[in-house]
């Protein structure tokens, strides 16, 4: 068990994974690693929630209101584009 | 509320209605996201502007392999580029630790105590109460942290979708993305800090 120890990360390390773990690009025995870490380090699994709810106040940011001038500008507009026809040059998407 | 694809159907068929819903639902959201890709608001404006036209005349080329909102975000960065947004795909990705060294002792360990948020104050656990804060702390973000940050947090892009519309790699996605909520979380943390 002693060169399991050894292999133990360090808060300074387990921290930097972070992202690469909430986003699934860890490997399983990254995985295992940085799990085992948070379970005995409080420190580490407090950042962790920490980013956790930076994320999901991220998520919580709304849009201000449109303003009825600028939505009627665009609807404007859409009947403009729509009378002038199919553009030269229309986006398509990334072919896979 | 009805879903983009039913929209995207109205649309096709010529309805100004569908039109007004989607600009309702994503002229802020684009807005925001053209802010972090052109130094400028009017530059900004025009691409969203731009991505508008080329919604309504390229309508026939969706084919929904994407989602709508994906394929309008990726229309937006492709306009702000050919407005003058950097190009940043080929730039040497800065690397190192993107949480402050000195939050740690010689030995990698934390140097003083993390102090979990959700047993602070119950106001300080409400998203809602951090949300003016956090705008304020992604305003200041470097772009391309900003811009990630901006298009998987608040947006909801999976990350594939992410680098789909900014064309860079899933690494160094994940790289700023990890840069990008450190810095939020150290701006949330002086926040906390000041009451």
């Amino acid at each position: 068990m002693r060169l399991l120890r050894q292999r133990d990360l360090q808060c300074q390390q387990a921290v930097e994974l972070v992202t690469d773990y909430l986003e699934g690009a860890l490997s399983r025995r990254q995985r295992r690693r940085f799990e085992a870490h948070m379970r005995s380090c409080p420190n580490c699994s407090a950042y962790l929630e920490q980013i956790q709810a930076v994320i999901a106040t991220s998520g919580s940011i709304t849009s201000d209101d449109l303003s009825p001038q600028a939505r009627d500008d665009l609807t404007a507009l859409y009947r403009r584009w729509r009378s002038d026809g199919p553009a030269d040059d229309p986006p398509r998407e990334r072919q896979e | 509320m009805e879903t983009d694809p039913e929209l995207l159907e109205r649309l096709r068929s010529g309805d100004e209605g569908a039109f007004v819903l989607l600009v309702e639902r994503y002229e802020q959201p684009m807005l925001r996201f053209a802010r972090s890709l052109v130094p400028s608001r009017a530059v900004a404006e025009e691409a969203v502007q731009d991505t508008w036209m080329g919604v309504v005349r390229g309508l026939e080329r969706f084919e929904g392999r994407s989602s709508f909102k994906t394929w309008l975000f990726r229309i937006l960065a492709n306009r702000a580029r050919s407005a003058g947004a950097s190009e940043y795909r080929h730039l040497p990705m800065e690397s190192g630790r993107a949480v402050n060294a000195a939050s740690f002792d010689e030995s990698g360990a934390w140097a003083a105590p993390v102090e979990p948020w959700g047993e602070q104050a119950d106001a300080r656990v409400d998203a809602l109460t951090w949300a003016p804060a956090l705008k304020t702390a992604l305003d200041s973000l470097p772009e391309r942290q900003r811009q990630v940050v901006l298009l998987r947090d608040v947006e909801g892009l999976s990350n594939a979708e992410v680098c789909d519309v900014l064309d860079i790699t899933a690494g160094n996605q994940r790289i700023l993305l990890h840069r990008g909520r450190n810095r939020l979380r150290e701006a949330l943390l002086a926040v906390m800090g000041e009451d």
